[in-house]
């Protein structure tokens, strides 16, 4: 289907797509089985001026916005979703710093990470507080020029490999939600350390990680925004990256379907190709179905907060509820084309399923996505009937 | 450092398949993408500048098509294009390629090295570097693996033999080809890509270059084609049925006495 | 159109539109418009491939023999074979090269001669009186020690120049290809590259070159009938070795040179030899190559066992090199190297064509893979469709036995 894309849009498309068959399809697997960090692949993509596609060119960037950084990120993760998450795990810890960075945090971090020479995360989740956010313990204390945080985040993307860090800390736990508030924290500093990595179902080749921090000492000029500004920072950049996450699911469908349809197409049973049948027809005819009404939400739902719309956290929760769902089934369906070769590590689609699997838990659960549209829709019904 | 890097826009042999009815090449869709080689060219000519400064110019004989194998070097970080392109050109052996493109490169004039990839994957013949340093009367080194260093106009270069390799000096101006050992060519770059859009093409033809008619195109012309056929198939063999130790044993008893 | 003069051109009335000639050109010069063959000029070459093809005598081809070289070609006589050494040890290319020249030269009633540059290779002329030449054009001298691109190809020119031989043969190697593109150019000769076929056409005496075109899918047969000498460059192992008769004598013609003709602008300044672990991979008479199939870099050992009982060289598919399972050095096909051994033992490769360039003129091919329809099948001698992690032990333990190895 043709979305209309710009040239500039069209050149990324093409250029991510090249280097996700050229050089991450290729190393994908080997990824998935040591765990390694892609570094070489996040060199490609520093080469390639990949990495500053959403940043604005007054900060070395390319100055496109949400929808180039969902068509790279589809193309990308198309390659592996797992390695593709060095680039996409560093959007999210970026908007933060777009978003609501001052003039002089902009100058310091963003050039780095436009030309790739950085890695950025973001750092919201603890053990007690997943879903429930709010009940982060991680406590930034204010101390003269200093903030001293103390407490533990679990299961940071890119932690350990990226330099520059967003953390949620709690400034002033009575204020409740508000509470909280943003810091940049690099890499380096004393009292932030990082556990193990963790061992994962899926994306393997992507590092997640702890951060545990200990007395550790971030200056004034860090903070983003105000104090208690915090969980507005974490949703509103959630607002931004779910689009994100969304184009890392259609990525991910998109190689399974692929992969799916060539294979039905070449196997034969009962002495002729089993794409010959209706059932598998029907799943084929479902799989791309579902696939592009996805892709077609994601772009829609990105051009929209690309226009500098307000209203933006319903439809931005939908691509990603939406799509992430489509895509774990899609992975299953593929897995269940390839019948018992699916099952099979040296075949490519039983990673494909297992990589999906976190698109619909990371960056907001589906209960959450849900809960995020339905508390919209309801507000919308309450506005009306105030009017009636 | 003026860099001239001569490429050629082929059909991707990768592609070619042949029609098993009239054993003719089945062309239809087949892509046409820059020489291999001459990307290993590109590559080089490129990390040169980023070494030592100057400009990279990328040079094509070949029809208007050829354009995009021009645009597609620049986003490989090339910064400026000449398509050589005229019907009298058509027909063109390696003598009357390299003398056009030498014409080409005496207009640009003012150059350090040439550099070309080893060969085109379509001709194999690996004649038209040397042809065009003849030409122009340079020194040249071919099948070179590794670009050493450069001192002022010097450069001290490894040349890829049969058994090992040499190493040569040879003073600027010159022309270098290239193997791929030398290099690991670049992915394009979006700034790049962008560039490459926008790139005015400059398009020279036998009269800008100041070609002699008689030296171009099939009249100039050496050789000439004057049969084109398929080769012999090679005679089918046979698949070797049975259970594999007896299979294996067969096949070594017919083969046994090439071996020895 | 015109080609200088040369013109070609559809007759329109005998045109059917069959087509055919479409289908045979290798430039893809003709199309159909309105039922009727029209010619692209832009790439058109007047190889006269759709002529050839065409039933119905609907294209014209007139060719006029350009006026411009009025020199007499009945000067030109002999055939020489530049014979390449290396640390004063003759190519074995060029013994091929000379039992080829020596068909061509009976064929034309003249000489076979062979040229020798280097530097105290005056024994070397007895070898080849014996392998067939009848005069040894040399020069020896410490300058001509190592080979440099400017002195040889200056020394040659001047040969050329002075005995004016008709047909000049030189090996494709690395030297031979970058020495007779340079002496072609300066002398106005055409050359074609990697010959494997030279003949005599009856007529006209010309030299007939036949070389493959587009990965070897197609083959083209070339003159150069306006232009001498008829230049051409033969690759290693396509032609026969001329046989030794040690009772063959012939003459020797030495030329001593100034100075400047030994002016290079180059200099070497080291060798460095870099012997490979096996047998060097051009040379050999057996390899034995791993593709894909073969899974990872320790089961290459699977490869190396059976090579090694053979005592062959080892090779690889584009796949496996790229995946980092063997060094590029052994990769056979477009991009690796060509190689014409006497048995090709292709393992787990599918054999995509750009593969099979690098070793279809092998004399018998050996495939094996668990794939029955990989194209490999189709040009393999023998084939054995089944597990090559079973199939090569097997075949290695049998080979010992049998080679009692």
């Amino acid at each position: 289907m043709d979305y209309l894309l710009t040239e500039e849009q069209k050149m990324i498309k093409e250029l991510a797509r090249q280097i996700a068959v050229e050089k991450i399809k290729p190393v994908a697997a080997h990824y998935d089985e040591s765990e390694e960090f892609p570094w070489p692949i996040v060199k490609v993509l520093a080469e390639s001026d990949m990495c500053g596609i959403y940043i604005p060119e007054e900060y070395g960037g390319t100055g496109g916005g949400v929808l180039d950084l969902a068509i790279a990120t589809e193309e990308l993760s198309w390659g592996c979703g797992g390695i593709a998450l060095a680039f996409a795990a560093t959007g999210l810890g970026t908007f933060p710093i777009m978003l609501y960075g001052n003039e002089e945090q902009k100058k310091k971090y963003l050039p780095q990470i436009a030309n790739g020479s950085k890695l950025a995360a973001f750092a919201l989740t603890e053990a007690e507080a997943g879903s429930d956010a709010g009940s982060i313990k991680t406590s930034a204390v204010k101390d003269g020029d200093h903030y001293i945080l103390n407490g533990t985040k679990q299961w940071i993307t890119n932690a350990g490999e990226a330099e520059i860090y967003t953390v949620i800390a709690m400034t002033d736990k009575k204020k409740g939600a508000r509470g909280a508030s943003a810091f940049i924290v690099e890499k380096g500093t004393a009292g932030m350390e990082f556990s193990k990595r963790e061992k994962k179902l899926g994306i393997r080749g992507s590092a997640t990680r702890e951060i545990v921090f200990t007395d550790c000492k971030v200056h004034k000029s860090n903070l983003l925004s105000r104090e208690g500004m915090g969980f507005i920072v974490a949703m509103k950049t959630f607002d931004n990256s779910r689009p994100g996450v969304a184009a890392q699911a259609v990525g991910i469908a998109q190689r399974a379907l692929d992969e799916a349809t060539q294979y039905a197409h070449s196997r034969k049973q009962f002495g002729q190709s089993i794409t010959s049948f209706q059932g598998i027809q029907f799943m084929m005819a479902d799989m791309a179905t579902q696939l592009e009404a996805a892709r077609a939400l994601i772009y829609s739902a990105a051009r929209m907060i690309d226009s500098g719309a307000k209203d933006i956290a319903k439809v931005s929760a939908m691509s990603k509820l939406f799509a992430s769902d489509v895509c774990m089934k899609i992975t299953t369906d593929a897995v269940q084309i390839f019948g018992g070769y699916g099952y099979m590590r040296e075949y490519p689609v039983e990673k494909l399923m297992r990589d999906a699997k976190i698109t619909q838990i990371y960056e907001g659960t589906n209960q959450i996505q849900r809960g995020v549209i339905a508390s919209h829709l309801i507000k919308q019904l309450s506005k009306k009937s105030k009017i009636a | 450092m003026n860099i001239i890097v001569c490429i050629k826009q082929v059909p991707n042999t990768t592609e070619v398949r042949i029609n098993p009815e009239t054993n003719t090449l089945i062309r239809d869709g087949v892509e046409s993408v820059i020489n291999p080689f001459d990307t290993y060219a590109i590559e080089e000519g490129v990390r040169l500048k980023e070494k030592f400064g100057g400009k990279v110019t990328v040079v094509s004989m070949g029809p208007p098509q050829a354009e995009t194998a021009l645009r597609e070097a620049i986003s490989l970080g090339c910064d400026e294009a000449i398509l050589l392109t005229d019907r009298r050109f058509a027909g063109s052996d390696t003598w009357a390629t390299s003398y056009t493109l030498s014409q080409a490169i005496r207009k640009i004039n003012a150059f350090d090295v040439v550099i070309c990839g080893k060969q085109a994957s379509d001709g194999d013949t690996a004649q038209v570097g040397p042809g065009i340093s003849t030409h122009l009367d340079i020194p040249q080194v071919t099948y070179v693996k590794k670009i050493e260093r450069i001192d002022g106009n010097i450069a001290k270069v490894e040349r890829l033999m049969e058994e090992g390799y040499e190493i040569i000096e040879i003073g600027f101006p010159c022309l270098l080809t290239v193997v791929k050992e030398i290099n690991e060519p670049r992915l394009p770059s979006l700034r790049g890509k962008m560039k490459a859009k926008k790139a005015q093409i400059k398009k020279w033809n036998a009269d800008d270059v100041a070609c002699n008619i008689r030296g171009i195109g099939l009249d100039g012309s050496p050789t000439r084609v004057v049969k084109i056929f398929t080769p012999p198939a090679r005679e089918s063999g046979r698949i070797l049925e049975g259970e594999i130790p007896e299979v294996c044993d067969r096949l070594v008893d017919y083969v046994k006495d090439e071996v020895i | 159109m015109d080609q200088g003069e040369s013109r070609i051109k559809i007759i329109r009335d005998k045109c059917t539109g069959c087509a055919i000639c479409v289908k045979a050109c290798p430039f893809n010069a003709l199309s159909m418009k309105d039922k009727k063959a029209v010619i692209d000029y832009d790439k058109c070459t007047i190889c006269g491939g759709c002529q050839e093809a065409c039933r119905f005598n609907a294209i014209e081809i007139k060719r006029v023999a350009g006026t411009r070289n009025e020199i007499d070609f009945s000067s030109y006589k002999d055939v020489w074979v530049f014979c390449e050494q290396k640390k004063g040890i003759i190519q074995t290319v060029s013994y091929e090269l000379l039992g080829e020249g020596k068909k061509l030269a009976e064929k034309l009633n003249s000489r076979l001669c062979a040229v020798l540059l280097g530097n105290e290779v005056r024994d070397k002329v007895d070898v080849l009186y014996a392998r067939g030449a009848e005069v040894v054009y040399m020069a020896d001298t410490p300058k001509l020690k190592h080979y440099q691109d400017e002195p040889y190809t200056n020394v040659l020119v001047k040969l050329i120049n002075e005995f004016k031989p008709e047909i000049v043969l030189c090996g494709a190697t690395t030297i031979g290809r970058s020495l007779i593109s340079r002496v072609a150019v300066r002398i106005n000769a055409g050359l074609t590259a990697d010959c494997t076929g030279l003949d005599i056409d009856n007529e006209k005496k010309l030299l007939l070159q036949t070389r493959p075109a587009f990965g070897g899918n197609i083959m083209a047969t070339i003159i150069t009938p306006e232009h001498r000498p008829q230049m051409a460059t033969v690759r290693h192992k396509v032609m026969k070795e001329a046989k030794v008769d040690g009772s063959l004598k012939g003459s020797l013609v030495e030329r001593h040179y100034e100075d400047d003709v030994f002016i290079s602008r180059t200099r070497l300044l080291d060798i460095v030899e870099e012997i490979e672990e096996t047998v060097n991979l051009a040379e050999a008479d057996i390899i034995v190559s791993g593709g894909r199939g073969v899974g990872g870099p320790e089961n290459f050992d699977l490869i190396r066992n059976l090579a090694k009982v053979l005592n062959g060289a080892v090779g690889a598919s584009r796949s496996a090199v790229d995946a980092d399972w063997i060094p590029y050095s052994h990769q056979v096909g477009q991009t690796g190297k060509t190689v014409c051994p006497k048995i090709y033992i292709a393992c787990g490769i599918s054999g995509q064509i750009q593969h099979l360039i690098g070793m279809q003129s092998s004399k018998i091919i050996i495939a094996v893979n668990k794939d029955p329809d990989a194209p490999i099948f189709k040009i393999a001698t023998y084939g054995i469709v089944g597990d090559l992690f079973q199939v090569v032990p097997a075949l290695t333990k049998k080979f010992q036995e049998v080679l009692k190895r």
